[in-house]
């Protein structure tokens, strides 16, 4: 726990996007798995994460970040060819 | 997207300036809109935020979710930060204190923020002309707070605060026009936009960004919490409120109103309410009154954009 002499003066944050170290994919109920054939690479699903938890493999196709993904299913929603299935998370 | 069908989302600026790690909802569609609208200001852009979701969830100490220069204001407030922030660079560039250059100074706010506690101090820094951006994220209520109604909140909707019941349809009001507002203190940029259309959207945010002077804009931000709807579909039903004329797409340069987005025949208002409890205990003649005000509204902007 911070206490008040840990807090800098104004309260300000002096490390830009710190709030990456916190794990918001433990709030997810499912998660997206992607058919690579059907995959055309378009990048729809990169556009419409609202956690900026999509980005690109080597090979040009889309990779997922477990760490943060909240699992909301957008990204399935919006793909043209039906290439993201939601999958129950077991644990 | 039609008009960009050329681009994909590939060639949009990568680079996020609003980090994931934010505790917004699953699926929040505000944060969407504003990881788009980061996206398109870039680096050199100030951020003065309202209170509000957006500040709440991307800002939990010690934690940050900004990587621009990014301050909190009260909830009122933000336009008379930013006009601040604004005349202090304009002399420190000046004095030769400060680098040359363009920095975007960007206030942010959520439509309570703007439309109802924040729009004196808003209207104050459009008429002084300050070059500043102004950006409303939509989500119709006081979510962060609880789903209270605002005056954004549109006819019919259930808010904790505009309860349906035997004697009251929910809210009361009708959406009150505030890019009309805007528009009315002669500023020479104006625009509405929506996460659905990203590359619509981020183009008006780059132009607002790049008009001297004020520009206003106003961005669709579903919200699954407060609206009663299934996160995955925000998306969607931020693209069936532009299809259906819940909300309009276009923009306003120096008083010249264009449709960015518009339809030959609008899909029925059903498709989009149908999905959001909020909209559940409307009677069919409920829902005929609203569509028909709604084509109305749109039909109004057809006209001005013809003019
Ligand atoms: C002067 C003042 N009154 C009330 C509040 C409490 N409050 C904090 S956030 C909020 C609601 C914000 O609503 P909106 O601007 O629409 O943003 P949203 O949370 O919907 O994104 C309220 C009422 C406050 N912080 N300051
Ligand atoms: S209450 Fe609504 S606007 Fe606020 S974080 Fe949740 S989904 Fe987003
Ligand atoms: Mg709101």
């Amino acid at each position: 726990m911070l206490s008040w002499k840990d807090i800098p003066m104004g309260a300000i944050v002096q490390t830009p996007g710190s709030a990456k170290e916190y794990r918001t994919g433990d709030w997810r109920s499912q998660r997206p798995v992607w058919d690579l054939s059907k995959c055309i690479k378009c990048g729809l699903c990169y556009i419409y994460c609202p956690d900026a938890s999509i980005g690109w493999k080597d090979d040009g196709y889309p990779q997922w970040d477990e760490f943060h993904c909240k699992g909301c299913g957008i990204c399935a929603t919006e793909c043209w060819t039906k290439a993201i299935n939601l999958v129950e998370e077991t644990e | 997207m039609e008009k960009y069908g050329l681009y994909t989302p590939r060639v949009a600026p990568q680079k996020e300036y609003f980090a994931a790690g934010h505790r917004a909802c699953v699926g929040c569609g505000e944060m969407l809109a504003v990881r788009l609208v980061c996206k398109a200001l870039g680096k050199e852009t100030i951020v003065i935020n309202s209170t509000g979701c957006i500040e709440i969830v991307s800002s939990l100490f010690p934690d940050t979710s900004w990587e621009v220069p990014w301050m909190h204001t009260l909830f009122e407030n933000s336009a008379a930060v930013a006009s601040g922030v604004e005349s202090a660079i304009k002399v420190m560039q000046r004095k030769g204190k400060y680098a040359d250059g363009k920095v975007n100074v960007v206030a942010m706010g959520g439509d309570g923020a703007t439309l109802d506690i924040g729009m004196q101090a808003l209207s104050g820094a459009m008429e002084r002309g300050h070059d500043f951006v102004y950006v409303c994220y939509d989500n119709e209520a006081y979510m962060n707070t609880g789903i209270q109604r605002s005056s954004a909140t549109p006819y019919g909707a259930m808010t904790t605060t505009s309860p349906p019941g035997k004697k009251s349809i929910g809210q009361q009001t009708w959406k009150k026009d505030m890019p009309a507002i805007a528009v009315a203190h002669n500023i020479p940029y104006v625009a509405t936009a929506s996460p659905a259309y990203p590359f619509d959207l981020m183009e008006k945010v780059k132009k607002a960004a790049a008009t001297k002077g004020p520009a206003y804009l106003q961005i669709f931000s579903p919200c699954p919490t407060g609206w009663r709807s299934a996160g995955e579909i925000s998306v969607k039903l931020a693209r069936l409120a532009v299809e259906t004329g819940a909300f309009p797409l276009y923009e306003v340069e120096n008083g010249k109103y264009n449709l960015t987005m518009d339809f030959e025949k609008l899909r029925p208002i059903t498709d989009y309410m149908k999905p959001q409890g909020r909209y559940r205990h409307l009677t069919e003649s409920d829902i005929v009154l609203i569509e028909k005000k709604l084509h109305e509204q749109v039909q109004e902007l057809r006209d001005k954009s013809s003019r």
